[in-house]
């Protein structure tokens, strides 16, 4: 499809020379589109910060008895480091492809409210600034400021007064609570907009399973947060209103908490994860150049997941001493879960069997994203062995796992996703060159960074540690894992650059770079304001492969 | 593939060439000591052996595939056959991984059993652990001891097998026992009274760490587990059990240590120094370790931690107390006759 110039665009472009009203414009767009785009930015910005974060936090833990940081620094360090990653990075990721992709994968030319949905951008955006304002303001403004320091799952009671004094927890407790309106706001717009604004003949049956993946992870996003906003009230009403569900001083639990965290806890890692599932099964069709293998098993897959994922939190309490009844069910729960994530990786499998496979960038992470992604899950299986478990709980085995779903499978989803629909949102195309640079240094700075610490937590080295002494076999690998982080940051500069390159002087992208599938190729890049200049019709859940191949269309087997 | 394997390959070869660094092994889950790590590793390994074998399995037909189907210069335009799925390769990719979670759910129902559920015998030592903000404190209720940062337990062979069950609690926030060698982590929760218990089958001194985040110096809360033979264990007891030396050639340094602030915080047994928010020092020169792991225990570091305790474990609960030199060396010579 021709690139056509609309003189609506035309004409708002020239109106919007002048750089207040380009600001104003952005400020007070509901454009789905552009508060996509915000959404991506704040999260890219915050992971960057947090990044650094984690350079800082390897720097210290490069050899023993170091002194880069002490260990108040230390353990702000990695609170933040955390709480940044999982709230003000994966959250609004979710919030932004959701946003960007989904009105224009369904047919529609906004979300179903899109003023609620700059509602929910900028009180995201207000959280994560509140959340950062305590490195000021954190023990009142006549003091210094310090930022929150008691873990991003914030175990009672050290949360309560007697143990964290001054507002830094409080920073915390409200950041992430506002933040998380948020994230509500922009599920509750992706369930609606799915439901009701679907293009003609767009059946449930026929969305791309990008949004079918969003939609569940909408809905988990619902029924998840409330536990944790509850939790974080009741804990405010413990340090100012003489509450003490908390307070083990006065016979609160310290374990009725955990259960609160956790129960958001646990889906929130797949409502993480869920992002990169959604862009895997997009891309991995396109550059194998087949339809994905089982489509509907894929969808049944995803749902399951959502569901059990409920009823698995309390494998991260394996070692609070629940009695052997509770430990078998969690445990049972936990490998369930392992069924239909491995339906997923085999049905990914199975779209590669017998296609014609691009190594394009965008590929190359999804590829990473499967392997890494098993290994994942195979260590997640290896810890929902309770007994295992409790040797490797909070250990260094556990920060390996973990980041193995968020760095080596969330994060790679993610660069696949930008490096797949960057030419859509943006008009031009990321350097393939720099994007290999980009993906061989993050993957070889992922498994120097994160391979190891799966020995260092077999070796008895307990996470959050902010010191370590010499002589007890964990000097290599805490060396090594070091090194891997210089790597991965150099890797992520590579990014920058390209983003930065490509929008500078990218070449031109055209409306259909990848030879894709779906809608959203058969507008112009970027998209209009309006996305579609008349309303979009579908037969199949490849449009567009109906369209480049009449002779053999998909509605045909529909 | 090859990344993963590096990996498995280099934790094979930890497990057996681990060996002695320092004066204390290095710990390592997989070279278990204690019957419940025994039965932990054995558990644990097949664990890993089972997820190896997916791994080699899946990553391999993985590999193979983006070999294999890889688009070649040369290659005509034409698309691949299109496939759109299979309701019995589903079935199959379902049922299988179905078969091994029952086989997993089933050794582990087997271990957490036999771990949670065991009973102590009439024979076995009772000890209580209570976490505080960053120290451990051993108590023997049965026998009359209160120490710190150092537990001592007996020896557990076959010949005379005595396990010890300890109660776990906590003044402050929660911490986590864990000692790798001896047992998996067990929580240690404030208004919670948890359990667990070792069996060593070896005498030496095993080394753990606090495992849940507990504050400031979280890092430095080590624990030591020192086995001993019977003989040596009754020995250990015997000198516990005693009130502090009464060494009339420090007389003096006793009257200058009991006249600073010490005694609010610290207990020294037989003396006016009573208090309970710091460890005991009634045997203080019967541990090896000052400040539960962080300095060995000589002359020169005791001095040094009590001149400014902040300047070693930097946001501790002991206050630098600002004392004389005079003063300084008193408390150091009366504290070294602590026996
Ligand atoms: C405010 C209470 C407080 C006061 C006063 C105090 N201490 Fe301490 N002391 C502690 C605490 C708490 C620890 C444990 C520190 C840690 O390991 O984190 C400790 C640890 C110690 C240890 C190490 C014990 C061990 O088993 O490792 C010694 C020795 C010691 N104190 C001596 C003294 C002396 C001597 C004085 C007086 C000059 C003193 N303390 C005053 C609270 C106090
Ligand atoms: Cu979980
Ligand atoms: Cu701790």
């Amino acid at each position: 499809m021709a690139t056509v110039d609309y003189p609506l665009e035309k004409s708002r472009r020239q109106r919007e020379f002048s750089l207040s009203e380009a600001l104003y414009s952005w400020v007070a767009t509901v454009d789905h589109k552009r508060l996509g785009l915000m959404y991506m930015t704040s999260a890219i910005i915050f992971f960057l910060i947090a990044g650094v974060m984690a350079m800082v936090i390897r720097a210290q833990l490069i050899v023993p008895e170091n002194h880069v940081v002490g260990p108040q620094t230390f353990n702000r360090l990695f609170t933040m480091h955390g709480t940044t990653m999982v709230f003000l990075v994966g959250m609004p990721i979710i919030a932004g492809m959701s946003n960007y992709l989904i009105p224009l994968m369904i047919g529609a030319r906004d979300m179903a409210f899109p003023r609620l949905n700059a509602f929910g951008y900028w009180i995201f955006l207000f959280g994560g600034i509140l959340l950062y304002f305590s490195y000021l303001g954190a023990n009142g403004l006549f003091g210094a400021g310090s930022a929150p320091d008691v873990g991003w799952f914030a175990y009672a009671p050290l949360t309560e007064r007697a143990f964290s004094r001054g507002t830094s927890t409080d920073y915390w407790i409200l950041g992430i609570l506002v933040s998380g309106i948020g994230s509500i706001v922009s599920a509750i717009n992706v369930i609606a907009t799915t439901l009701s604004m679907r293009c003609k003949g767009m059946k449930l049956s026929r969305m791309p399973l990008f949004v079918w993946v969003m939609v569940v992870d909408a809905w988990m996003v619902i029924l998840a947060l409330p536990p944790l906003t509850a939790g974080q009230v009741m804990l405010l009403f413990d340090r100012y209103l003489g509450a003490n569900f908390f307070n083990t001083q006065a016979g609160g639990s310290a374990v009725l908490w955990q259960h609160f965290f956790w129960i958001f806890g646990h889906p929130e890692v797949y409502i993480l994860i869920f992002p990169a599932f959604a862009t895997v099964s997009e891309v991995v069709p396109v550059f194998s150049r087949k339809p994905i293998f089982g489509r509907q098993a894929m969808v049944g897959a995803v749902v399951a997941i959502g569901f059990i994922s409920f009823g698995v939190w309390a494998h991260h309490m394996f070692a609070v001493g629940m009695a052997p009844i509770s430990n078998i069910f969690f445990a049972t729960a936990s490998f369930l879960v392992a069924v239909p994530t491995g339906v997923k990786i085999f049905n990914w499998l199975a779209t590669i069997w017998g296609g014609k496979i691009r190594f394009a960038t965008p590929m190359l992470f999804c590829v990473a994203f499967i392997f890494q992604f098993l290994i994942a899950g195979l260590t997640g299986v290896m810890l929902a062995v309770t007994p295992f478990d409790w040797q490797l709980t909070d250990s260094y085995f556990v920060v390996a796992h973990f980041h193995y779903t968020l760095t080596g499978s969330f994060l790679f989803g993610v660069f696949a996703a930008i490096y797949y629909w960057f030419p859509k949102a943006t008009g031009k195309m990321l350097s393939e060159t720099i994007g290999k640079w980009h993906f061989w240094l993050l993957v070889i700075g992922f498994h120097l960074t994160f391979d190891p610490q799966h020995i260092l937590g077999i070796l008895g080295m307990p996470r959050r540690v902010y010191t370590y002494a010499p002589g007890r076999g964990w000097e290599p690998w805490n060396m090594i894992s070091s090194i891997g982080a210089a790597i991965q940051a150099i890797a992520i500069i590579c990014f920058a650059w390209n983003v930065i390159r490509a929008l500078i002087k990218g070449e031109r992208a055209g409306d259909d770079p990848w030879d894709a599938w779906t809608l959203e190729w058969t507008t112009t890049s970027p998209p209009p304001e309006y996305n579609y200049e008349t309303d979009p019709e579908v037969r199949s859940s490849r449009p567009l492969w109906d369209l480049k191949h009449p002779e053999d269309p998909d509605w045909k087997y529909e | 593939m090859t990344r993963r394997l590096a990996v498995l390959t280099v934790v094979c070869a930890e497990l057996v060439f681990a060996g002695t660094a320092g004066d204390h092994p290095i710990e390592n889950i997989f070279r278990p000591l204690s019957t419940p790590a025994h039965e932990i590793s054995d558990v644990s390994f097949l664990a890993v052996i089972i997820c190896a074998v997916i791994f080699s399995v899946v990553a391999g037909l993985l590999t193979y595939a983006i070999i294999r189907y890889r688009r070649r210069p040369g290659d005509s335009d034409a698309e691949p056959p299109q496939v759109y799925g299979s309701n019995q390769i589903e079935a199959a990719w379902t049922v299988i991984p179905l078969l091994i979670v029952f086989v997993l759910i089933m050794v582990s129902a087997r271990v957490i059993a036999s771990v949670q559920n065991a009973k102590p015998p009439a024979n076995a030592l009772h000890a209580t652990v209570v976490g505080h903000q960053w120290w451990w404190e051993f108590r023997y209720p049965s026998l009359g001891i209160v120490t710190a940062n150092e537990l001592h337990v007996p020896l557990s062979d076959t010949a005379h097998p005595q396990p010890t069950f300890l109660k776990l609690e906590s003044v402050d926030v929660a911490h986590s026992f864990w000692v790798p060698r001896l047992n998996g982590k067990t929580d240690v929760i404030p208004n919670r009274a948890n359990d667990m218990w070792i069996d060593p089958h070896e005498a030496g001194d095993f080394i753990g760490n606090c495992a849940e985040y507990c504050g400031t110096q979280h890092a430095n809360m080590l624990i030591h587990v020192i086995v001993q033979p019977k003989p040596d264990f009754e020995r250990w007891v015997a000198e516990q059990q005693l009130p502090a030396v009464e060494d009339p050639s420090v007389a003096a340094d006793k009257q200058a240590f009991l006249s600073v602030s010490c005694v609010n915080c610290h207990t020294v047994k037989g003396t006016s120094a009573s208090g309970v928010f710091g460890p005991d020092l009634t045997h203080l020169m019967s541990r090896k370790y000052l400040a539960s792991g962080v300095l060995s225990n000589t002359p020169e570091n005791l001095r040094a931690w009590i001149k400014d305790p902040q300047a070693i474990k930097p946001g501790c609960l002991m206050p630098a107390m600002h004392l004389t030199d005079n003063e300084l060396d008193s408390v150091v010579a009366y504290l070294r006759t602590l026996k």
